[in-house]
């Protein structure tokens, strides 16, 4: 009972727009998330390297006197080149997409803490720098994190509708038939993953001016959080809209599936449950996303169901022999 | 137009599996050419036709189309002169994607991908027109996702968009096999249609003796990675099952047994 006396309210409400603000930037690291997992139909791991590659690049450079859209800009070039890395090692040496990603990831381990001087961590003061984004004025936060969002959902929205966007659709989809229609599913799955990893890196530097620090380990989990954003997205834009679902939407609940997760995160910490099963709560969240698709699917259309109604069919018929 | 010369393929070299596929094919097809391929399960009939499409490259031999020797050339690029129908349903068109963007994506093959749109509004007008020639009402249904056709409309379809941008060869690998008899024929009327319509040489793999007599000037049968019979001409247009099952047993000098009955 005294629990519950210690949750104030309150707390939580003046907790929601930081909550907001850093869901929309996880939201943006999810669309890259979204190009590699989705539309390629490649799970990569190398993004738990490269969004602290983001981080590190954007403070580095802004640290020594880059103007930060600049910065951020070559960030987002870093994550281009850490994407073809994992290509080659892929579609060049033929490593299997979960261990090309792994290990282009642990090696950009290192290339980090180089990227930093050595140290695990390098602060930025927004007092010093022009940062875009920052938890010390949320609202503002929010604003420039929705503007980045829709831009990027725009560009992409463009892209994905162009020829060589297409065929990065198709390559994902069937690569037999890509190649039979004269598609280098090579270069294709190499262009994919640049520029998800681009997305990454450009979401890893403005988490880095958010928090007002890059962390050797602010990447780590990155994947598993992208992937919550992307499948909470697609949850709940498929409930809301169904069979009107388009790309762009889709993408938008993409964003907004970074949104709900960082809420609920919020909620978690509110309830004052220990930050370190922060994880733990993450793995569970993935988890039971993913499973309800699949478990309603089976609701529809399980043997048990079949089971049950056969059973009662027969006993029917049985009735009515014996009258 | 197509010259095959003498190629060789073994799957698997050196291994307990080591399986030498083609022994030695050798063909040519004229330009309009409409050839069908015969012959046993295993025989090598695609694995000869994925030689010719560059799946891999073979290890003897030499490929020439129009006197181009493409050899050497990879898969993707082939497919600027090759139009390809499966057996698999599957495997010809992209499920995810719409009826129109897969046309969108055929209409491109051995173009290089620009940013430009990857469908025009033109595009849109001019495939509704064509896909009335399928008669399948797919026009009706240009935005619907591949996935939800049938195995039938998927292949017409595929044949649709492998001809939709002019093939110097069509490469047909038994693409009626998974329809039902009905829609198998249907499909390789369209196929005749298409065949005609548009001049086009084609190789086309079936296990149907009488279709393969009945379609197409010219007609091979494979046995064991050879082909063992190549019949044209005046030959081809009297040729009979029962013909064709006595030239098998001359040329292979096995007798044509009930479990070769899947050539019937
Ligand atoms: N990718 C591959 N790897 C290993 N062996 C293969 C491969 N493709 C074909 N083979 C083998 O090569 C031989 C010829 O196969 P192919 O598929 O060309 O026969 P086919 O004439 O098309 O037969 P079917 O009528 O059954 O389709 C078979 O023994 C087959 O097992
Ligand atoms: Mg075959």
């Amino acid at each position: 009972m005294s629990y519950f006396l210690t949750l104030n309210p309150l707390n939580l409400i003046n907790a929601l727009p930081g909550c907001i603000a850093q869901g929309l930037i996880w939201g943006i690291m999810a669309l890259g998330v979204y190009v590699t997992f989705r539309l390629l139909n490649f799970a990569d791991l190398t993004v738990d390297g490269s969004f602290a590659t983001g981080g590190a690049v954007t403070v580095m450079l802004t640290l020594a006197g880059f103007p930060v859209p600049v910065a951020l800009l070559i960030a987002v070039i870093a994550g281009l080149a850490s994407g073809l890395i994992t290509g080659l090692l892929h579609t060049s040496l033929g490593i299997p997409p979960i261990l090309a990603g792994i290990l282009t990831q642990i090696a950009l381990y290192s290339v980090n803490l180089h990227i930093m001087d050595m140290s695990a961590n390098k602060a930025i003061s927004v007092q010093k720098y022009q940062l875009l984004i920052s938890l010390m004025h949320v609202p503002g936060a929010i604003l420039t994190g929705g503007i980045f969002a829709a831009f990027l959902i725009i560009i992409l929205y463009w892209y994905f509708g162009t020829e060589q966007g297409s065929s990065i659709r198709a390559t994902g989809c069937n690569p037999a038939m890509s190649k039979a229609n004269g598609i280098n599913i090579n270069f294709t799955k190499v262009l994919a993953l640049s520029i998800s990893n681009g997305i990454v890196c450009l979401a890893g530097g403005l988490m880095a001016q958010y928090q007002g620090f890059a962390d050797i380990n602010m990447g780590r989990g990155s994947i598993v959080i992208g992937l919550a954003a992307v499948i909470i997205g697609e949850v709940f834009g498929d409930a809301l809209f169904r069979k009107h679902m388009n790309f762009a939407l889709r993408m938008v609940f993409i964003v907004l599936g970074g949104v709900i997760y960082y809420i609920v995160v919020g909620i978690v910490l509110w309830l004052k449950l220990n930050s370190n099963d922060l994880k733990l709560f993450t793995a569970l969240i993935v988890a039971i996303f993913l499973a309800v698709p699949y478990l309603q699917g089976k609701r529809r259309n399980s043997f048990l169901r079949t089971a049950k109604a056969s059973e009662a069919a027969l006993k029917a018929m049985n009735d009515r022999e014996v009258n | 137009m197509l010259h095959i010369i003498d190629i060789h393929k073994t799957f698997n070299p050196g291994t307990i599996n080591e399986k030498a596929a083609l022994n030695g094919v050798n063909f040519y097809l004229d330009d309009g050419d409409f050839c069908t391929v015969i012959g046993g399960n295993g025989a090598g009939k695609s694995t000869m036709l994925n030689a010719v499409a560059g799946v891999w490259p073979i290890d003897e031999g030499v490929i020439l189309l129009d006197n181009k020797n493409i050899t050497g050339v990879p898969e993707h690029k082939r497919a600027a002169y090759l139009g390809r129908v499966f057996q698999d349903p599957m495997t010809g068109t992209a499920s995810t994607m719409e009826i129109q963007e897969n046309l969108a994506l055929a209409a491109r093959r051995g173009k290089s991908r620009t940013l430009g749109w990857g469908i025009t509004r033109q595009e849109k007008e001019k495939y509704r027109e064509l896909l009335k020639m399928l008669e399948l009402g797919l026009e009706e249904r240009l935005t619907s996702k591949v996935g939800l056709l049938s195995g039938g409309q998927r292949q017409a379809l595929t044949l649709f968009m492998a001809t939709l941008q002019q093939p110097r060869l069509l490469l047909l690998d038994e693409h009626t096999a998974a329809l039902d008899p009905k829609t198998a024929e249907k499909v390789l009327k369209v196929t005749d249609k298409i065949i005609a319509e548009n001049h086009l040489t084609a190789l086309m793999v079936t296990h149907n003796m009488k279709d393969a007599i009945a379609h197409g000037n010219r007609l091979i049968m494979m046995h064991e990675g050879k082909v063992i019979l190549n019949i044209s001409g005046e030959e081809k247009k009297k040729l009979t099952v029962a013909d064709l099952m006595h030239q098998f047993e001359a040329a292979s000098g096995e007798e044509f047994t009930n479990d070769k009955a899947i050539l019937a």
